[in-house]
């Protein structure tokens, strides 16, 4: 027999009553726990997969969109821009990296990127096994490729066009497998990484025949006037046919903050996007739509509050007897109060982790069964120390909750109710 | 052991209740005995430290019960004296065993299983130690109610009307029971009636009268 033996027993005594303080705020809870995991851990993921890039250059179009394409690879290109555009502000002094993107492709929904390999060391990508892409048509794959798709070393396959399952194929030419990395939890774990010139290879194919001379020709021009592209090192500096989708652009400086975007916006067909501006824009539209859930989840704390506080309110008044004979029994009001508040403290804090296990488990089962869950890389086995804030938020509802009741309990008038009048 | 004089009670202003002096030994039973409203309910609740704020002297064990302070009033009721009402007030949330270790517990005594054995099968109650309260008749309530009043062998066993609402048979039953358990665990006891079926059981007899 302890206070928590008399407490559990009443709540077993109104088993109804109990299951329903307990579920409305464990659903409360878990609204908030599955909005907080998946803020912190999408905000983690964006701030890591923009981390290194301080402008993207691309076509014209929405900067949000050129962000969303060329860093996180969740919306389409805004369009493509001349190689030899790029390369004037690839060796500007202010700029310490440039990274080419050329994209369009795509194999079950993993995009194909050509790239140079700087854009891995971003990432600080390591290989699992394998090798790096070297020639044309090799691809080094992400850990989610690797796994979810499933790709392994020395598979070939070919790529559709565009970025959703079931495009156009490109059948004729076909990638080989030659790596895999290791994950990193960014959003290289879902792509496939080659060399910008297989890119062009996949989209050279419906070029004429001239066309494909004329690259030959190129080849052969390797001579003592070649100056290779910053960007595309086999590719002549200076090239007006080649395109790329976008450059990734990494300043030497603070200063290139100042000048470069402007420098990019106001003199050449291109746009120069920020990553930081454009997420905290995309934090701010997103934070509304989490602000109406949150606001929901504090509506169902409250109600669950106001509803504990009701049902011990209520059950004091049948237990005016109880509370009489214990005193009789010699238990001191002191007694009678804090066995009231621990009733209150101990229905949210079951409620509260209750919500708690809920919400994680609810991110388990979508990261285990939802695929898309899975890619964006949200982990519900990932605890933060907001959740001890939850608990003992919960704790003090409960206790605050009974309060009132607990107070009513120290003050019964023993002698009166055991009158009976 | 139970020792009073001059005592006095008031509820409200001007309306005073007047009891008179008797004195009650270690070990004896007796019978309170008075009117519906003369004071019988009153007293005990006086006598259990239950109400407060008296004139005159109510000594129990020697104590002075207006010079303990409420939270000590409320160890000496634990420790000393057991209570058995008209309604039998079981908590209804708690199984019969629970009912019985809740007197030890809330008297901050240890819970000693053995001594719950004993006085369930001297009342004979001990298969229904695991049940629930609202499962016992009323003849079987109020036996789990003086077992529980018993449990931690009280000096005193306060009774208020405990037959008032049975009939002959259960009446004698149940003024027997009272007298045995109490001369097996050497305890006072005082019972207080209005039932005049009870005044050949206990010798022993304050008459309050209502005035
Ligand atoms: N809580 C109370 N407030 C005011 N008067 C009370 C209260 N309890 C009892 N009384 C009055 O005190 C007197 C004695 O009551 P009580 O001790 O219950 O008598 P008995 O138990 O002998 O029937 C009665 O006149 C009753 O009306
Ligand atoms: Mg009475």
């Amino acid at each position: 027999m302890s206070i928590f033996t008399l407490v559990w027993n009443y709540f077993k005594a109104r088993p109804l009553n109990t299951a329903i303080n307990i579920l409305l705020l464990s659903l409360g809870i878990a609204v908030m726990t599955i909005l907080l995991l998946f803020n912190k851990q999408l905000e983690q993921k964006i701030t890591e997969n923009a981390r290194g890039i301080d402008l993207v250059v691309g076509a014209k179009g929405s900067p949000l969109q050129l962000i969303l394409c060329n860093i996180f690879h969740v919306d389409f290109p805004t369009g493509n821009i001349k190689l030899n555009e790029a390369e004037r502000f690839a060796k500007h002094r202010l700029v310490k990296r440039a990274i080419p993107l050329a994209l369009g492709d795509s194999y079950q929904s993993y995009r194909i990127v050509g790239t140079s390999q700087q854009y891995a060391e971003l990432y600080k990508a390591e290989l699992q096994e394998g090798n790096w892409w070297k020639n044309t048509l090799d691809v080094t794959i992400g850990a989610n490729v690797g796994t979810i798709a499933p790709l392994k070393i020395g598979d070939k396959f070919a790529s559709a066009h565009g970025l959703a399952e079931g495009g156009h194929t490109h059948n004729e030419h076909q990638y080989r497998v030659v790596g895999v990395m290791k994950r990193t939890n960014t959003v290289l774990d879902n792509l496939i990484l080659t060399n910008v010139e297989s890119v062009w290879e996949m989209h050279e194919e419906h070029a004429s025949e001239e066309a494909h001379e004329d690259h030959e020709e190129h080849t052969e021009l390797r001579d003592s006037s070649f100056i290779p592209s910053p960007l595309v090192p086999s590719i002549a500096k200076g090239d007006s046919v080649k395109e790329i989708t976008s450059m990734l652009i990494q300043y030497r400086s603070p200063m290139g903050a100042i000048q470069l975007p402007r420098l990019v916006n106001s003199q050449s067909s291109l746009q120069a996007a920020s990553p930081a501006f454009e997420t905290a824009r995309l934090f701010s539209i997103m934070g509304v739509g989490v602000d109406i859930l949150m606001a929901f989840a504090y509506v169902l704390i409250f109600i669950s509050g106001l509803s504990i506080f009701i049902a011990l309110y209520n059950s004091l008044k049948e237990r005016r007897y109880d509370l009489a004979i214990m005193r009789s029994m010699g238990a001191s009001r002191t007694k009678l109060f804090v066995s009231i508040l621990l009733e209150g403290g101990i229905l949210t804090l079951l409620g509260s982790v209750i919500g708690l296990l809920m919400g994680h488990g609810v991110l388990v089962l979508l990261s285990g069964f939802v695929e898309e869950t899975q890619k964006a890389g949200i982990d519900g086995f990932v605890f933060y120390p907001e959740e001890w804030i939850i608990l003992v938020g919960s704790l003090l509802l409960g206790l605050l909750c009974a309060v009132i009741p607990a107070i009513q309990a120290y003050r019964t008038d023993i002698s009166k109710v055991l009158a009976g009048n | 052991m139970i020792s009073i004089h001059d005592l006095s009670f008031q509820y409200s202003a001007g309306n005073s209740i007047r009891f008179p002096d008797f004195t009650v030994t270690k070990g004896e039973h007796c019978l309170l005995l008075g009117e519906s409203g003369s004071g019988k309910t009153t007293l005990l609740h006086l006598l259990g430290g239950l109400l407060r704020n008296y004139a005159g002297s109510v000594k129990v064990d020697n104590t002075e019960l207006a010079q303990l302070s409420e939270a000590s009033l409320d160890r000496f009721r634990g420790q000393h004296i057991g209570f058995v009402f008209q309604r039998n007030h079981l908590v209804s949330a708690l199984s019969v065993e629970k009912n019985l270790m809740l007197a030890p517990y809330l008297a901050g005594l240890k819970i000693n299983t053995e001594r719950i054995t004993e006085v369930l099968s001297g009342l004979g109650l001990a298969e229904k130690r695991k049940s629930s309260v609202t499962q016992l008749s009323h003849g079987q309530a109020q036996r789990v109610a003086i077992a529980r009043a018993v449990l931690n062998k009280p000096s005193i066993i306060f009774a208020d009307e405990p037959t008032s609402a049975l009939d002959d048979k259960n009446c004698d039953r149940v003024i027997h029971m009272l007298m045995d358990v109490a001369a097996q665990n050497q305890s006072t006891l005082l019972v207080a009636t209005h039932d005049q079926r009870l005044k050949d059981k206990i010798s022993k007899q304050v008459k309050l009268s209502s005035s």
